[in-house]
């Protein structure tokens, strides 16, 4: 059933924001209303580019690394990771070589750094420097520029840092080819390294002064933040074998909102037996699930929040020091405060540029020895923790090396539920009785989806950026109010 | 005749998906102006523009943004662009007079800057090479630009 015919059948009033503003992609929120102007259902919609999985049908495995990157351009090297780990498979190398894998465990950290780094400072630090109601011609990284200068430096040159390694390490910022099935193609010279220690304790500095804008925000709004789009869920996410986060590998784990364990140390090759994927009829992404619990109660959220959720600890210190005091603020139990998703963004910021600093000391990332492969086998699972959340690759391979069938849940999907949750809370709560939609409103809906950092580019293989435009329908479909930004 | 040094550096940045047809554009531009060999010239290529490129005008007095474009005018349409003065809302990319607003606000950088928008007709499926217009009015964006660089030197003499 259409939204409209929905809309007409339960005498309800239409809102469409679309699309999301500052995510990628074409998304739109409808808000349906029922005859008294209370919200009666608030879905994200995601109209859905289809065709990646079929374009890779028949290209030789070697070249999905590459390809794969080609579905986003905002994390293209979390593809390329996530596929190459896949293809590892594929091609029998059960453990990479120490100079291997560091050189991937490197390019994964600074694709982590410079993700979050702009995340945090060109989207979201607008509405905390600024609030949540300033005017939009203010609330953005131009804003920032003009009156936080050097706040906005810093911003560009983490992210321009983070590019830099990416760069060094997959060879080229577009189309990097340095992870390959069984290792990588590079290594990492001692200029290159020696460029990067030259700026490391100054990146080290800004990622600390960030990580404090993140954390006194929060504690100085919890009044506001705590209530705000948020619920409890599920978390899942990649853990090591101790338990330690690890953000490019592990195995899963999957914690319900009291932190009891659902699943742990699962083979994440084994995923499909763990997490389902649903359809629904009004989305064009699908929902996934952890099978124990059903479609209905076993969604879940994925990304910074769930990572440091389903981590025992982390293994470098200062990051561990502020995952401490973040879980201090719900007693050492799973945070499921959707707004902390940038306080605990922050803090693998921190992560990342200490994992960094450790790996530019380590001489195995001059190493030589950089392929391995062993007995072929004809299907390969990679999954990395993404900048924004788990991301699945799943591969099947004939005897002539060509890809017959892929699979890929990319984080965004993974937080399908928990995002259109986030929305129908926040519209219920700011637009129930109103007869119009306001900007207050749009605001926070926008800030609530915002939080989750989608990239609709890779959750609906969609490139593009369009204004933002809202539509007001009543119960019969009629169109009585729009507004544009 | 004017050294290397003397010589007005011009950056072209272009940006698109080279695995979404025409939406390819930009980068494959980028690559044949490479293959050029123009004197006092750089290009770089990327999925999309973020806020980093601001940074990326320290070295050249112009920039052209190279992009592909699904309505423009054929084959190919070259403007002036200002920094803008205000940006309301992005998504992770941010638009050629952004990133010229950033550089001038952050680095003190203004180059002259351009737009040079080359007419696409396939963008809705998932595929590598450009349609064969496409590919037409690549060439004679080619050519223009290689005349508007030597332009430049010409000018400054």
């Amino acid at each position: 059933m259409s939204v409209s015919a929905e809309a007409q059948a339960n005498k309800t009033k239409r809102v469409v924001i679309e699309p999301v503003t500052r995510v990628e992609g074409h998304g739109k929120v409808t808000i349906l209303l029922d005859e008294k102007d209370q919200v009666q259902q608030a879905r994200l919609h995601i109209v859905e580019f289809r065709g990646f999985e079929r374009f890779i049908q028949g290209r030789p495995f070697w070249e999905v690394p590459v390809l794969v990157q080609r579905l986003c351009g905002i994390c293209p090297v979390s593809h390329h990771l996530a596929a190459a780990k896949a293809m590892d498979r594929v091609v029998g190398a059960g453990k990479l070589t120490p100079t291997a894998e560091k050189i991937r465990r490197l390019m994964h950290y600074g694709q982590m750094f410079q993700s979050h780094s702009l995340h945090f400072f060109h989207l979201v630090s607008p509405d905390l420097l600024f609030g949540f109601d300033a005017d939009p011609a203010v609330r953005n990284v131009i804003g920032v520029a003009k009156k936080f200068p050097d706040l906005a430096v810093q911003a560009v040159m983490m992210r321009k840092y983070g590019q830099e390694i990416i760069k060094a390490t997959a060879g080229k910022k577009i189309h990097g080819t340095g992870a390959i099935p069984g290792g990588v193609n590079k290594n990492l010279s001692i200029p290159e390294r020696d460029f990067f220690l030259k700026d490391i304790d100054q990146m080290m500095e800004w990622s600390r002064g960030a990580l404090k804008i993140a954390k006194d925000y929060t504690m100085a709004h919890l009044k506001d933040l705590e209530p705000f789009g948020t619920f409890d869920s599920n978390h899942l996410s990649l853990v090591r074998e101790d338990g330690a986060m690890d953000l490019y590998h592990g195995n899963l784990r999957a914690i319900d909102s009291a932190g009891n364990k659902i699943f742990d140390q699962v083979d994440y090759s084994d995923y499909v037996r763990y997490i389902g994927e649903e359809v629904k009829s009004w989305s064009y992404m699908k929902f996934p699930f952890i099978r124990s619990a059903g479609a209905e109660n076993g969604w879940y959220r994925v990304g910074p929040l769930a990572r440091i959720n389903a981590c025992d600890f982390i293994d470098t210190p200062e990051a561990d020091a502020a995952r401490k005091e973040f879980m201090a603020l719900t007693a050492g139990k799973p945070n499921n405060i959707s707004m902390a998703y940038h306080w605990a963004r922050v803090i693998e910021i921190i992560h990342a540029i200490e994992k960094i600093r450790d790996l530019l000391h380590d001489a195995d990332l001059q190493g030589d020895d950089l392929v391995v492969s062993g007995a072929r086998c004809g299907e390969g699972v990679g999954l990395i923790e993404a900048p924004r959340g788990t991301l699945f690759h799943h591969y099947k391979v004939n005897e002539h090396d060509q890809v017959v069938m892929a699979n890929l849940i990319v984080s965004t999907t993974n937080n399908n539920e928990a995002m259109n949750r986030g929305v129908q809370q926040v519209a219920k709560h700011f637009l129930s009785g109103a007869k119009k939609i306001t900007e207050g409103l749009l605001n926070r809906v926008e800030v609530v989806i915002r939080a989750y950092d989608p990239c609709l580019s890779c959750a609906t293989h969609a490139l593009g950026q369009m204004a933002l435009s809202v539509e007001l329908y009543d119960h019969q479909g009629n169109l009585l109010d729009t507004k544009a930004r | 005749m004017l050294s290397a040094a003397e010589a007005r550096q011009v950056l072209f940045l272009g940006y698109g998906n080279p695995c979404r047809l025409d939406d390819g554009l930009g980068p494959v531009f980028v690559e044949r102006i490479l293959q050029r060999g123009l004197r006092n010239v750089e290009a770089e290529a990327d999925y999309q523009l973020t806020v980093e490129d601001s940074a990326a005008f320290e070295k050249c007095d112009v920039v052209v943004f190279v992009d592909a474009s699904t309505c423009g005018t054929e084959p190919f349409e070259f403007s002036r662009l200002e920094g803008a003065k205000e940006l309301s809302f992005t998504t992770h990319s941010i638009k050629p007079e952004g990133v010229l607003a950033l550089a001038g606000e952050l680095f003190g950088r203004t180059p002259d800057a351009y737009t040079l928008s080359i007419r696409g007709y396939e963008f809705n499926s998932f595929g590598e090479g450009l349609s064969p217009q496409a590919a037409d009015n690549l060439k004679a964006a080619l050519v223009f630009a290689e005349q508007f660089v030597q332009g430049l030197e010409k000018n400054v003499n």
